[in-house]
């Protein structure tokens, strides 16, 4: 018994890694956080069938008939019109913009369609999502006939024939649905973020773990000279990584390139910035190469659930769709998205392309407002 | 102008007061031993002093630059050893060496690099990762790297802890070397032959000076005298005379035991007894460093409380 095994040599184990789990707070964080981060974003923020989603009302003309189509769309909760009587090129650009998901477009003779039993309203659908917009559109065309309908009924002077509705869908950016088409741009982001994050996180802890940190200090490099020294050979790595995901994903998956390559690459370069400094961040706040795993986990996890990656971002409650801004990767995807889905120009995609500037100034400054504080 | 002039140094991390009201002078040329006791905050001082840290309070120069406000100009003329090696064990000899000569912007790179290597007797294995030296190669191999940009101080911590006496021995040989031609030195040590080969010991306890000066003029003011009895089993008289009130301290070397006191008559007091033993010699010895050493650290209490 005491030669194999032993109670009191086990319970000296037990002991000891007890006291070392819980002196490392932020693994111990981590062991309580992750399971009810997971929960509450799981339980209360993912809807794979989502409602609430934001649309576009363009009324040509102003009659009962398509005002009860409308109040029947909310009433649904699929849509929301969150921009209503605009320009039929106004929705498109927010449909582009990817501000909404829908555009409902009335024709101005709807009112006279509908007394003849032809009521054709159309509705444009941002598919690039395809199972964002999918049970919305499959809904719609009923919606509308019975609204149609049930203003007809109060008026019996009109034939109360069968309505032959011939609701027009227009699945935009990706007509096939094809779930590639969405999933793999959104990888090109997550692949970034992953191996680019997790590997400047350790830039520095690295060296404070084998004793070097003191050395490169004592040596005549800025924490400027030192933060660029490490950040950017990874600009190389994530370089390589673009090329890839996207050759790859022209070759394999058909991935359409509808806008220019340019701004694609201007686009890939400021989100790609912001996560190495996003990374060196972090390892400025680390003291082990473990707990900046951790951290990079930690803040991988839900911006992967939140940015729109993995579930419909519209679909998503309020506050977890304010959560989700504070992720690069939430911008990233809506910028890579437009431009290689729906070929958005400059002018489409620069107010998230500016967000992601803002998220490269303040790492900036926050990473070297920690380094500097290492030093002493 | 002094190589290090630093008045009141201290530093504090969160509660705890690490460094007490340091003041150092170090002449030009001078090789100085800085000495005290664990945790009395030789290494944090050395880094306050080759600009690594911002002392909280007391000023000072170094090197004739600001302490505060050119730390940037002190890193670039001040040579820094740090305690463990702290290069990169996954380069290459010569990577590293080529590092820290790119850092100090040393022109003609390779003509540096391979002088260095030559002077270390590297030169042939300058490929092999520093990781696969041992612990006596490391060292020196650390020593070549912070010297090659010629500083005019060179700030040594603890430089041959783990090192074999031979490779010690060579070591010293160098820093005598890099003094004779005009380098200033300044090392952190508990080894006392490492002191004895200093010009200067500098002793600091919890900030107070408690000795400065030569090894000779170190020992002459401690004002200690020391008896050496030799004989067999030695041991026995430990107990008894360290409670006499003449005796400081009673340390056994090996077959002997060093008995000292400050007072000349007491200690022979306290000896006079044990002469009847035949087998026990009874002579009065030479101080040494380690006597003093062990002195001034029964004097003050221990910082880790």
């Amino acid at each position: 018994m005491s030669r194999i095994f032993s109670l009191q040599r086990l319970f000296a184990m037990l002991i000891k890694e007890f006291i070392q789990m819980r002196r490392d707070r932020i693994t111990f964080a981590m062991m309580l956080g992750i399971p009810l981060l997971q929960l509450v974003l799981f339980g209360y923020a993912i809807n794979n069938d989502p409602r609430g989603l934001p649309t576009a009302l363009v009324a040509m003309a102003n009659d009962p008939y398509s005002r009860a189509a409308v109040t029947a769309l909310e009433n649904s909760q699929y849509f929301k019109f969150t921009d209503v009587n605009v320009s039929p090129s106004e929705a498109r650009s927010l449909l582009r913009r990817g501000k909404v998901t829908f555009v409902v477009t009335f024709p101005s003779n709807f009112a006279k369609q509908a007394e003849a039993g032809t009521p054709n309203a159309l509705i444009e659908a941002d598919a690039t999502d395809p199972a964002a917009s999918g049970a919305a559109v499959a809904s719609a065309p009923a919606i509308i006939e019975n609204a149609v309908a049930s203003i007809k009924q109060k008026n019996p002077s009109l034939k109360q024939d069968l309505l032959k509705s011939s609701t027009i869908i227009h699945r935009k950016y990706n007509p096939e649905g094809i779930t590639q088409y969405n999933i793999v741009p959104g990888l090109l982001g997550v692949i970034l973020q992953l191996t680019l994050v997790m590997m400047t996180s350790i830039a520095l802890t690295r060296e404070t773990e084998r004793g070097t940190m003191e050395n490169l200090l004592a040596m005549p490099a800025s924490p400027f000279e030192i933060m660029c020294g490490k950040v950017l050979p990874y600009l190389g790595v994530g370089a390589v990584q673009v090329a890839v995901v996207l050759i790859a994903g022209r070759l394999l998956f058909n991935i359409p390139f509808e806008g220019g390559l340019l701004l694609l690459i201007g686009a890939i370069l400021v989100f790609v910035l912001a996560l190495v400094l996003l990374g060196y961040f972090i390892s400025t706040v680390a003291r082990t190469q473990m707990q900046a795993m951790q951290m990079t986990f930690f803040f991988f996890l839900p911006s992967l659930l939140l940015s729109g990656f993995m579930f419909p971002y519209a679909g998503m409650p309020e506050w977890a769709q304010t959560l989700g801004e504070i992720f690069p990767l939430t911008h990233f995807l809506r910028v890579v998205r437009a431009i290689l889905l729906k070929g958005a120009e400059w002018s489409e995609v620069s107010a998230s392309v500016y967000t992601l500037f803002l998220f490269v100034g303040l790492l900036l400054m926050l990473a070297l407002k920690r380094f500097k504080r290492t030093l002493d | 102008m002094n190589a290090i002039e630093v008045k009141g140094l201290t530093k504090r991390f969160g509660d705890k007061l690490v460094v007490n009201n340091v003041s150092l002078k170090v002449k030009p040329g001078e090789i100085v031993g800085f000495l005290g006791p664990n945790g009395s905050g030789k290494t944090t001082s050395i880094r306050m002093m080759c600009g690594l840290l911002k002392p909280d309070e007391g000023n000072g120069q170094v090197l004739g630059y600001d302490l505060i406000k050119d730390r940037l100009l002190i890193k670039s003329q001040v040579g820094y050893m740090t305690q463990k090696f702290s290069f990169y064990e996954d380069l290459t000899i010569e990577e590293n060496l080529s590092f820290v000569a790119r850092l100090y912007n040393l022109t003609p790179l390779r003509k540096h690099t391979t002088e260095t290597l030559e002077k270390l007797g590297l030169l042939s294995r300058r490929n092999q990762l520093a990781g696969e030296l041992s612990g006596g190669w490391k060292q020196r191999l650390a020593l070549a790297a912070c010297t090659m940009h010629k500083p005019k101080l060179l700030l040594l911590d603890e430089p041959t802890a783990g090192v074999d006496p031979k490779a010690r021995r060579d070591f010293w040989e160098e820093i005598h070397r890099l003094a004779a031609d005009g380098m200033t030195v300044l090392v952190s040590t508990h080894y006392m032959d490492e002191a004895e080969r200093c010009h200067r010991i500098t002793y600091i306890s919890y900030g107070e000076l408690l000795a400065d000066g030569s090894l000779s003029d170190v020992i002459a003011d401690a004002g200690l005298y020391t008896y050496t009895l030799t004989g067999p089993n030695l041991e026995r008289f430990i107990a008894e005379l360290q409670e006499n009130n003449g005796v400081q301290q009673v340390t056994p070397f090996g077959n002997s035991l060093h008995v000292t006191g400050t007072d000349l008559q007491a200690l022979k007091r306290v000896l006079k007894p044990l002469e009847q033993n035949e087998d026990i010699q009874i002579e009065q010895s030479e101080t040494n460093l380690e006597d003093v050493f062990i002195k001034f650290m029964s004097d003050s209490t221990d910082n880790m409380q």
